[in-house]
């Protein structure tokens, strides 16, 4: 049993999952305070912009560690979701500022219940991997 | 009974003292309501405000930045404050919390946060100019440390001068209602003592259902006549009313005064006995339920949210007021379409229905349709009911009785014939589609709101929501909700409304007994105030089904302070103009100064009505027009990286105060820039300048544009490829290339401020960038493509006459419009020109009545369980007297659960505009083939799903009669501007017509999209329409397609802001001579415009044709006179949509393809 750079990236990676977890759950929270009417558009755009990019970057920062600890198959887990942060980057409204969300569109039912749906997709997705990497890490110290 | 006539005295007092100082029996509101307000005084007094507040030496500096950060917050926190709402009903100690609230946005909003803050960072960077005043310079410096001081004067208005303010202790008690009311009575012993009132009331009530029943029936027929003699009674009396406050300055004064003035100024008008009977039992009825108001209003999600103490009752009473005030000023009542529907005579039937729910429909029917009274039906009547229904004989109990059962079938066949549209030729109907007719009982009918202001895609509300997906039909309403007419105007404290989803009260409510009614949007069952039991226009007390309220799905209500964020706000108005080269090359500049000259009296306003102006080119021109200046002072920014204001309080002026001025900067303005070289346009400078200047007050910004933005912040680059005008590929930039103007349009909307955007342009400009500032600031877009004052008439005839319409016109500041519907149905989009606040909220800075709106609904429940279903409007809104109102406009429509029935009841015609509404989103935010291909998949789908239904299946494409204009108008829709392919559209022209579909009323969006042709050249009497005393022709409707064109006729299209007249080139010579005055076709000149007026028949029936057309709309349409080889053919022809073009189906050829698509 040896303290492996792999260990050390599934370590993180844990860690950092962690608060993506609160990431989705501060977005699906938001997005329901919207369909309620207890928040205006233009309030929450401007608190979950700003969030958007870190979160991006916190997943983007885990991969390449893998990449670096050839850690193959956990990062191919990863690659969808982070296509997808790519893509969804890429297709965002006209915007001067970092973010995703334009508080003239944001209250159109189909925006707002795909936003909704993306977070509890993405929770479900950081609670699996948190497990996963949980896994991994033992799996990791205890093989090596 | 004593106790009751000590009040009445005190009210008949208030009647001779009307308009006066606060009566005496008003003691608690109504001076309440002053004192609270010194911060509105403060507010519309303004300017006068600064010089004390300058004396108060140093400012604290690090005020002025707080205020700034604290307004947006308290704006947006105070309009959903949901969490603190509840707590502030719960009992007097939250009573503070909620005051904090109130200054603070009253603090925030009065002082001029931007310019303090902005000020000390900038050296003046004035440019010398020769037209500069000289000492101007020297008290610049003095005027910046004054707005810095002026911002920084929050502390002068800071929470705890509230909470000591008297009566603020008071007020929130009135905001919070119900609970203490006592101290709200305290002053005249009369009110405060009622006691005995109630126990009277009872055997008051107790009389009405054990006295005179047969009267009751016997009475409906007469009632309605006094009904009209009294509405004339009141008129001139309520004008008196107006005038008074008028002439008084009347908008200083809380609005909350207002209405109990106008009603106590008609002493003929309430029996006093009465009367005072009323006020008390009002008053004490909220002391009575203290409970039942605290426990459930806690989603108070007001339109401001203000109005959450709305229940507060004092005294009310209603009376129909014309909606504008000029023909409230002329005396003369408007027509009688406005007055409420006479009580209906067959009133009595309903309680009929309702004491045997499960009768069959037919039979249900029946008496609904008889006039007869209760004589007729007595016999198969058990009579044992009749006098325990009589007391309430409501068309709302007929809702729920009868509901949508009661159906007119001949409707429901003719909109299920199916029609073979490859054989029907003649599809069209020779006149223009009637208005669609819910599948409703007559009475029900009758008050439905008219639908030229509010309709919806399916007439037959489809139970659930896969039932919409089968019929494959959009579900949607379609609003024109500050439509210009006249509606009853209700002057009432007690705004009767919903306890738990807020809905006003509409004639589809039902009345369980006199005290009780049910909403009909959330079931809930609601106490009728005492005060709604009186009906001022019947004068009678225990009907509370006759008030106007209850009588006209259209109604409006005088708002009392609790809706009100703020003071209600002066009319302002900002002109920045474009004075560039280019500008001045167009000039506009000189038509638009005429027009303003000409039409700055009739600006609507009362005597805070502020203007200013503001000019660009590539630096920021001011006008100081305070009053005691010789001339006005031009002044210029030429910092546009970081605009300031210079003088911020002497910019925006009062209009009746520096008139002159005004009217002397018109006259000289066109002259200033004729030799300017200057080429740049800094037009996102000038609008954070406008922005700046109007954030204190909010108002309206007209801007004048007439090239690309190309200085500054928002500066646009060319987009457009000429190349690919005529592609058919797809459409690029249809989007905004940078969010400054949205950015800057939603600062502009949190501020109240609404941009409308002029573009005068010969090159591209960008629209689909510039437009998002009016977009979503709710402000309204024109659009005039290569204007030139000499080269293009046409374009300089339609400016003049929209701008004619556009300074004139109604205007409603500091809008806000909810629309709610049935529980079960839910708000999917919304389409139009606002910001989307919340999921059923509109904010709309201004609201104007030539803007209409969309909304996309789904449903999220099944509607089994109800047979109706009602949709309300309700749009919030300063008037520009200071008024705050609010419309009410309420749809009820029957829900059915067969989808033919779904069919038979579709709109094609709001089908057709929601349609292309979702259609130019979809183009917007994917492309506009996507876009295409969904409209023509719309008629597949829908028709297709037709054909599943019908089990028979006849050859052909078969379409319901209801639909069986659908493919034709969306062919006509693939074709228009805005979404077609192939041929040549200018960006900016598509982008256009793309703002228009969205933010028209169905009726210019149907003319536009599929334009009237008529053949005049031989109008005749014969079928013409009486009105009043004229006779106007009406020719039948033409397909559009050359082959209805023939050389012997003339043809007039009309579509919507245009009207062609196509003369061919044999047209009868006497009709040429007679209504043209041309002695031939060759002798018609190029660019006619206007019928003569001749003195003969056939010009005197041209011409009531022409005016009859022209009264259906708001606006006066531009008239073409297209000769046969003219080069203007080509627009008049591109409206022919049946026929092919090169790149577009025929009609004939669309159906083929339909079909074949429908066949795969």
């Amino acid at each position: 049993m040896a303290f492996t750079f792999a260990a050390f990236c599934y370590m993180l990676a844990l860690l950092l999952t962690a608060a993506l977890i609160f990431f989705a759950i501060w977005h699906i929270i938001a997005f329901d305070e919207l369909k309620t009417d207890y928040k205006n558009p233009i309030d929450q755009c401007n608190t979950l912009n700003p969030l958007v990019l870190p979160e991006y970057l916190i997943h983007v920062f885990f991969c390449i560690m893998f990449l670096c600890a050839a850690e193959w198959l956990t990062l191919g887990l990863n690659m969808p979701l982070l296509a997808y942060h790519v893509w969804r980057y890429m297709s965002r409204p006209v915007m001067s500022g970092p973010g995703l969300y334009d508080p003239t569109t944001i209250m159109n039912a189909d925006i707002l219940a795909y936003c909704q749906k993306e977070g509890w997709c993405k929770l479900a997705f950081y609670l699996l991997s948190f497990f996963y990497y949980l896994y991994g890490m033992i799996y990791v110290l205890v093989s090596s | 009974m004593s106790a009751n006539l000590n009040p009445s005295a005190g009210y008949n007092l208030n009647a001779t003292q009307n308009g006066g100082a606060a009566p005496p029996c008003q003691n608690g509101p109504g001076q309440t309501y002053p004192s609270v307000y010194h911060a509105a005084g403060y507010y519309s007094s303004h300017p006068q405000s600064y010089p004390p507040v300058m004396g108060q030496g140093p400012a604290p500096s690090g005020k002025a930045p707080v205020m700034n950060s604290q307004y947006h917050p308290s704006y947006y926190h105070n309009s959903h404050p949901q969490p603190v709402q509840p707590t502030v009903r719960a009992g007097p100690p939250v009573y503070d919390a909620a005051q904090t609230q109130v200054s603070q946005s009253c603090s925030a909003t009065g002082a001029p946060p931007s310019s303090a803050h902005h000020a000390p960072q900038h050296p003046p960077p004035f440019k010398p100019l020769t037209s500069y005043p000289a000492p101007y310079y020297a008290p610049y410096p003095a005027s910046q440390g004054l707005a810095a001081t002026a911002a920084s004067s929050a502390p002068l208005y800071p929470v705890a001068s509230y909470s000591s303010a008297p009566g603020a202790n008071q007020y929130s008690t009135v905001r919070s209602s119900q609970a203490p009311q006592a101290q709200l009575y305290q002053g005249p012993p009369g009110i405060g003592a009622p006691p005995t009132a109630v126990s009277t009331a009872p055997c008051t009530y107790a009389r009405p259902p054990s006295g005179p029943q047969v009267a009751v029936n016997g009475q409906v027929s007469a009632v309605s006549s006094p009904v009209l003699q009294h509405y004339d009674q009141t008129q001139p009396v309520v004008t008196q009313s107006y005038k008074a406050l008028d002439g008084d300055g009347a908008g200083e004064r809380p609005p909350s005064g207002t209405p109990s003035n106008s009603v106590h100024s008609s002493p003929g008008h309430h029996p006093g006995p009465q009367y005072g009977y009323v006020a008390n039992s009002g008053g004490r009825s909220s002391t009575a339920a203290p409970s039942s108001s605290s426990s459930d209003d806690e989603d108070d999600e007001e339109e401001e949210d203000e109005e959450a103490g709305a229940d507060s009752s004092t005294t009310g009473s209603s009376s129909p007021v014309p909606n504008n005030y000029e023909s409230l000023e002329d005396g003369s009542y408007p027509d009688s379409s406005s007055l409420p529907p006479p009580p209906p005579s067959s009133k009595a039937v309903p309680p009929f229905g309702y004491s045997y729910p499960n009768l069959h429909p037919a039979y249900q029917q029946k008496p609904a349709s008889r006039t007869d009274t209760t004589p007729s039906y007595g016999g198969c009547n058990p009579p044992g009911y009749q006098p325990f229904s009589q007391p309430f004989p409501n068309m709302s109990q007929l809702s729920t009785a009868l509901g949508g059962l009661s159906g007119v079938p001949e409707l429901q066949v003719e909109g299920l014939r199916p029609v073979n549209l490859l054989q029907e030729r003649n599809i069209l109907p020779p006149s223009p589609l009637p208005d669609p007719e819910p599948n409703l009982s007559a009475d029900l009918r009758k008050v439905n709101c008219s639908p030229d202001t509010f309709r919806c895609t399916l007439t037959n509300i489809p139970q659930t929501q896969a039932l919409l997906n089968k019929a494959k039909l959009p579900l949607g309403l379609l609003l024109h909700p500050f439509r210009d007419l006249t509606l009853p105007v209700i002057t009432s404290n007690t705004i009767v409304r919903c306890r738990s989803c807020r809905t006003y009260i509409n004639p589809f409510v039902t009345f369980l007994d006199q005290r009780r009614w049910k909403c009909n949007l959330c079931y809930r069952v609601n106490d009728v105030p005492d005060e709604f039991m009186y009906n001022p226009v019947t004068r009678s007390y225990g009907e509370p089904h006759k008030r106007p309220e209850v009588q006209n799905s259209t109604v409006e209500f005088i708002a009392s302070s609790d809706y009100m964020l703020r003071p209600p706000q002066p009319a302002v108005y900002l002109f920045v103009l474009d004075v560039s080269h280019n500008a001045v090359e167009t000039g506009y500049l000189t038509i638009f100064c005429q027009s303003l000259l000409d039409n700055l009296d009739k600006l609507p306003g009362d005597t805070r009505t502020r203007l200013g102006f503001v000019t660009f080119d590539s630096t920021i021109h001011f006008y100081n027009l305070q009053e005691g200046l010789s001339q006005p002072q031009m002044l210029v920014v030429s910092d546009i990286e970081d605009i300031f204001l210079p003088t911020p309080d002497s910019l925006l002026v009062n209009l009746k105060e520096s008139r002159e001025l005004v009217k002397d900067l018109l006259s000289s303005l066109p002259g200033m820039f004729t030799h300017t070289r200057e080429t740049h346009s800094a037009l996102g400078p000038a609008l954070q300048a406008a922005y700046k200047l109007m954030s204190p007050t909010g108002g309206r910004v007209s801007v004048f544009q007439t090239q690309l933005p190309t200085q500054g912040a928002g500066l646009l680059q060319s987009r457009e490829d000429p190349n690919l005008r005529s592609s058919t590929k797809g459409v690029q930039h249809l989007g905004p290339a940078t969010d400054f103007y949205k950015k800057l349009a939603l600062d502009c909307s949190g501020q109240q401020i609404a941009v409308d955007l002029f573009l005068l342009t010969s090159q591209y400009s960008d629209l689909a960038s510039l437009a998002c500032v009016a977009k979503y600031s709710a402000g309204s877009i024109y659009y005039y493509p290569s204007f030139h004052h000499v080269h293009n008439l046409p374009q300089l005839e339609k400016f003049q006459k929209d701008l004619q319409r556009y300074l004139t016109r109604k205007i409603g500041f500091e809008a806000v419009m909810r629309i709610r519907c049935t529980k079960g149905l839910s708000i999917h989009t919304f389409h139009g020109n606002f910001f989307v606040r919340s999921t059923d909220l509109l904010s709309l800075a201004n609201v104007n009545p030539d803007s209409g709106f969309a909304v996309q609904m789904s449903i999220d429940e099944s509607l089994a369980d109800t047979s109706l279903t009602c949709f309300q409007a309700a749009l919030l809104y300063t008037s520009s007297k200071g008024k705050r109102r609010i419309r009410v406009h309420t749809l009820c429509l029957p829900v059915v659960s067969q989808l033919s029935d779904v069919f038979a009841g579709a709109d094609i015609q709001a089908v057709t505009c929601l349609l292309a509404n979702m259609a130019i989103d979809r183009s917007v935010s994917s492309s506009l083939s996507d876009a295409r291909d969904a409209l023509v998949n719309a008629v597949v789908d829908s028709l297709s799903a037709y054909r599943n239904t019908s089990n028979l299946q006849p050859a052909g494409l078969v379409a319901p009669s209801a639909l069986r204009l659908f493919p034709l108008y969306v062919l006509a829709l693939l074709k228009q501007k805005a979404l077609r392919t192939g041929t040549s559209t200018r960006l900016d022209d598509r982008v256009f017509a793309m703002c228009e579909f969205k933010s028209q009323p169905l009726q210019h969006v149907m003319r536009l999209v599929h334009p009237n042709l008529y053949r005049v050249d031989n109008l005749s009497d014969q079928g013409a329409l009486h009105l009043n005393d004229r006779m106007v022709p009406q020719p039948q409707l033409l397909q559009l397609t050359a082959e209805k064109l023939t050389r012997e006729g003339a043809f007039l299209m009309d579509c919507g802001s245009l009207l062609y007249l196509w003369v061919g080139k044999s047209c009868s010579e006497p009709f040429i001579r007679d209504v043209l005055g041309c002695p031939d076709h060759s002798s018609i000149p190029q660019n006619m415009s206007q019928i003569p007026e001749l003195d003969n028949p056939s010009s005197a029936r041209m011409r009531t044709f022409l005016s009859w057309l022209q009264e259906s709309r708001s606006f006066w349409p531009v008239l073409h006179v297209v000769k046969d080889d003219a080069s203007a053919k080509t627009s008049f022809f591109q409206h022919l949509v049946e026929d092919r073009t090169e790149s577009a189906f025929s009609y004939y050829e669309f159906l083929l393809h339909i079909q074949q698509q429908m066949s795969k």
